[in-house]
């Protein structure tokens, strides 16, 4: 495949937030505080929020930050305060020894998988000529260029999905109102 | 940029799996696959660009299902530490044989 030319600034600014990504996401793994950890994953979302602008995927880059690092991270927080696990006391600790090091095995496997999998050739009729989403994207803007497709092709997925979203929701509430459900 | 995007990808993946196995605090485990779950969505963006934006349609799925999962877990973690006072998975091991 032959990638455009790309210019200077372009490719350093995405190696910039790439960087940003992978160092705030060892930051948050390696965190033992909830909050900490949430704040560090909240960065890692902010960059590729960035990348995913970079990819020419803007409306992407606009729901990562108010679904991701808006929405579902404050949930986050918001439990994390709820059960007040704020003190030092209550932090779990990091697993031993041996789970590191099968975390570690794992992550060499995952790798090793992915190299093997990188050396693979994509059958000829999946590929769809270079220009194509360019010319999407020319033809309607950012959002258009997606709502076309999910209002058509995949119309039967987006109304599922609202059904998920309804269960969840229900879900959610039955299980976070504990024992007071029985009474009424 | 699709190289990039996709070590990138891996990297994150990974790191997210490492932080699963490493941790024991269940929200942090839960922020972990959400890692997992965002770092998947980069590999749909990176493709899309090359092969249509259909990919970007996936995205929305995907944001939509981990925002469904973790209204779901974050109340089943509310649940256990009404009943338990505690989200350390060493000491919820009920199922355990």
């Amino acid at each position: 495949m032959i990638e455009p030319h790309y210019s200077l600034f372009y490719v350093f600014h995405f190696y910039l937030f790439g960087v940003i990504a992978l160092a705030s996401a060892v930051t948050f793994v390696t965190r033992t505080s909830p909050v900490a950890a949430a704040l560090w994953l909240v960065n890692t979302m902010f960059s590729l929020a960035a990348l995913y602008v970079m990819l020419d995927a803007q409306f992407i880059g606009v729901m990562q930050v108010l679904v991701y690092a808006g929405a579902i991270m404050v949930v986050f927080l918001f439990v994390v305060m709820l059960l007040n696990l704020g003190h030092p006391s209550a932090y779990a600790d990091a697993r031993g020894t041996g789970w590191k090091l099968t975390a570690g095995l794992v992550g060499l496997g995952l790798l090793s998988e992915i190299m093997v999998i990188a050396r693979a050739k994509l059958p000829q009729q999946l590929i769809i000529p270079r220009e194509f989403s360019e010319q999407q994207l020319q033809k309607l803007n950012a959002v258009g260029s997606i709502a076309e497709p999910l209002f058509k092709d995949y119309l039967l997925a987006f109304e599922l999905t609202s059904v998920l979203l309804l269960v969840a929701i229900a879900g959610a509430v039955v299980l976070a109102r504990g024992r007071a459900v029985g009474a009424r | 940029m699709l190289a990039e995007s996709l070590a990138l990808t891996a990297a994150l993946f990974i790191i997210g799996v490492m932080g699963v196995l490493i941790h024991r605090n269940a929200i942090i485990i839960f922020m972990c696959v959400e890692l997992m779950l965002t770092s998947v969505n980069l590999t749909f963006v990176a493709f899309s660009r090359y092969y249509g934006t259909a990919g970007q349609v996936f995205v929305v799925f995907v944001m939509t299902v981990s925002a469904a999962e973790a209204a779901v877990g974050l109340a089943i973690i509310i649940a256990i530490f009404r009943q338990r006072q505690t989200i350390d998975l060493k000491d919820i091991n009920l199922l355990k044989g």
